[in-house]
């Protein structure tokens, strides 16, 4: 298990209640009461620190190395998944998964970015930053889900579309522009959720759902608090500040009318049950799945252009 | 004495100066002077060189209308501050700054009217208001542009110049990105046309939304177009770019224009490939 610097009193704690452990076992339980005492107080440690991150904080979890990634959940969701390749035109982007499954009974399209576990599986997935293929490749998959009539259920987590030479040149734009303009106008339901990270055009760009939602610990933005911070501050050290600033966190979002819930994850975040935290995602997904259903294609189309065009703030004069 | 010395006084950056006051320009590339008369009169464009000075939507719209009486759109439309946001300014102040500097009310400004007797809504941003950033405003107005082409039957030019998503706006400027890209999807639908001009800079949310979304995507000669900056590029991969990288001729090149078109034969260009659509769909 990794612990974040906030996380440090919860570490020693438990680490204090391993050794008591095993002496416990072995001059029978007369430290069984003080134990209890510390895992209670254990608990009480994580819910108030976990009840009061600052949005630094929360963007440090959204990344935490143990938290489950797509394929995660696919696998906790779904049944019967077909991983489906390739573009058709290039390749095959490893920063983007997708394929055929069943969820509850639903035929359905998942799709979503995927970063990589360890250091040799970071690099094979880019660390999560899809090339211009990984869109184009999310893109056909909706057009397959649309012809057989199954909602597309997408999973945001990714610190942006990759800024490399070779995606420019194969037009990272045009592939995000073009999936922006083919999801508006998708005819079956589009269902996104933010499990990790929602980095700016390279997030949305499989990201235009008719519902949105976000788990309690993740964050999406127009940047990321780093960049920010190098950009408007002219150097790194200003993250933190960035990170209040831009608002990024599922209750700003909420309160900014960008999505439509929050689903709640597992005391102390997703990463501490990948079981549970699947299970509120899927029980969130089946809701959205049973209402959406219900609308005709053209409603749905309509839908989704109204949702996005209410958005933003300004004022008429 | 540090272990280090940054070699350069400044660090480059390759977004456009403002354009200089005074009767004489300096071409930046070149380094020739040139009379400012000279100049206006073959619509910012050095004749020797054919370099092109950033110009704004005054500018623009001067070029390519037939007339200076055009309806202006979404004019009513101003921006706010909905996150309070505070970076070294606040952005409320850098927006009342801005406008008293720059005379205008955001990055985008949208008119109707003839070129070459052609009915056209053309959009045009403004890189001198917040380095051209998208933000509520911006979306909502190149929104009502769209709408209204759509509405009318009457062909839609966008003009960009941007760096892209506005920061100070966070998540609803990157909504903007879909609002925009939602739109045109239905103007599509409704086959009415949509150019897509590019000047320099055009990167980021503008680019990956409705700039690559033309029915044609055009540009102008030497503009920089792309998603990551060219400085971001170079940081991630770790070595100098190949020349003439992300620059108009580059992305014809590689498949993402139609063709490059220099100023003085910009209207000219537009209505003629305007006449053959608009010949064909009265038939």
């Amino acid at each position: 298990m990794n612990y974040l610097d906030f996380e440090k009193p919860i570490a020693e704690l438990e680490k204090k209640i391993a050794e008591l452990n095993t002496i416990s076992v072995a001059e029978n339980d007369v430290l069984v009461p003080e134990i209890k005492r510390l895992r209670k107080r254990v608990d009480e440690l994580r819910i108030s620190i976990f009840e009061n991150l600052t949005s630094w904080q929360r963007v440090q979890v959204a990344r935490h190395p143990d938290r489950p990634y797509t394929l995660d959940y696919i696998f906790k969701m779904c049944d019967r998944f077909m991983e489906l390749h390739g573009d058709r035109y290039y390749g095959d982007d490893k920063a983007i998964v997708g394929g055929t499954a069943t969820l509850d009974g639903y035929s359905v399209m998942m799709i979503g970015q995927q970063k990589g576990r360890d250091t040799k599986m970071r690099q094979y997935r880019n660390f999560g930053m899809p090339n211009p293929e990984g869109y184009r490749k999310a893109r056909r998959l909706m057009k397959i889900a649309e012809k057989f009539n199954m909602p597309v259920i997408t999973l945001l987590d990714t610190p942006g579309a990759f800024p490399g030479l070779e995606a420019e040149e194969r037009g990272q734009a045009e592939a995000i522009a073009r999936n922006l303009k083919e999801m508006a106008v998708l005819r079956v339901p589009i269902i996104t959720v933010i499990i990790g990270e929602g980095a700016s055009g390279g997030a949305l760009g499989i990201g235009m759902g008719n519902e949105v939602y976000m788990m309690e610990n993740t964050w999406y933005s127009v940047i990321s608090p780093e960049s920010c911070s190098s950009i408007l501050w002219k150097t790194w050290d200003y993250k933190e500040e960035a990170a209040s600033a831009l608002k990024l966190t599922a209750n700003d979002l909420m309160e900014l009318k960008i999505i439509d819930g929050i689903i709640k994850e597992p005391l102390g975040g997703a990463h501490r049950d990948h079981e549970a935290a699947a299970e509120a995602v899927k029980k969130q997904l089946l809701v959205s799945i049973k209402r959406l259903k219900k609308m005709k294609p053209d409603q749905l189309v309509e839908h989704r252009i109204d949702k996005y065009s209410q958005m933003g703030d300004w004022i008429e004069a | 004495m540090p272990w280090f010395q940054r070699k350069d006084s400044n660090i480059q950056t390759d977004t456009p100066k403002e354009m200089p006051e005074g009767v004489w320009v300096k071409v930046p590339t070149t380094g020739e002077t040139l009379h400012r008369r000279e100049l206006e009169d073959n619509m910012w464009v050095c004749p020797q060189s054919n370099y092109h000075f950033p110009i704004g939507s005054k500018e623009y719209f001067s070029i390519l209308f037939d007339e200076e009486d055009i309806i202006e759109l979404g004019q009513n439309i101003l921006p706010t501050d909905p996150l309070k946001f505070v970076d070294r300014k606040k952005y409320d102040q850098r927006l009342v700054e801005t406008q008293k500097k720059t005379g205008l009310t955001d990055a985008v400004r949208v008119g109707v009217g003839k070129m070459k007797g052609v009915d056209v809504v053309i959009a045009c941003m403004d890189f001198r208001f917040i380095g051209g950033s998208m933000g509520s405003v911006v979306g909502e107005r190149i929104g009502i542009a769209i709408d209204y082409s759509r509405k009318h039957r009457i062909p839609l030019i966008i003009i960009s110049q941007s760096g892209g998503a506005r920061m100070m706006e966070s998540v609803l400027s990157l909504m903007q990105l879909a609002k925009t890209s939602g739109k045109l999807a239905l103007l599509s639908e409704a086959k009415v046309p949509f150019i897509s001009l590019m000047t320099n800079p055009t990167t980021g949310g503008v680019t990956a939304s409705y700039a690559m979304l033309g029915d044609f995507n055009i540009a102008e000669p030497g503009a920089l177009i792309g998603f990551a900056g060219p400085r971001v590029i170079r940081q991630t991969i770790g070595r100098d770019l190949p020349e003439g990288f992300q620059t108009s001729e580059y992305l014809l090149e590689h498949g993402f224009l139609d063709f490059i078109v220099a100023r003085p034969s910009m209207k000219s260009k537009l209505a003629r490939l305007l006449n053959v659509l608009q010949h064909k769909y009265e038939k």
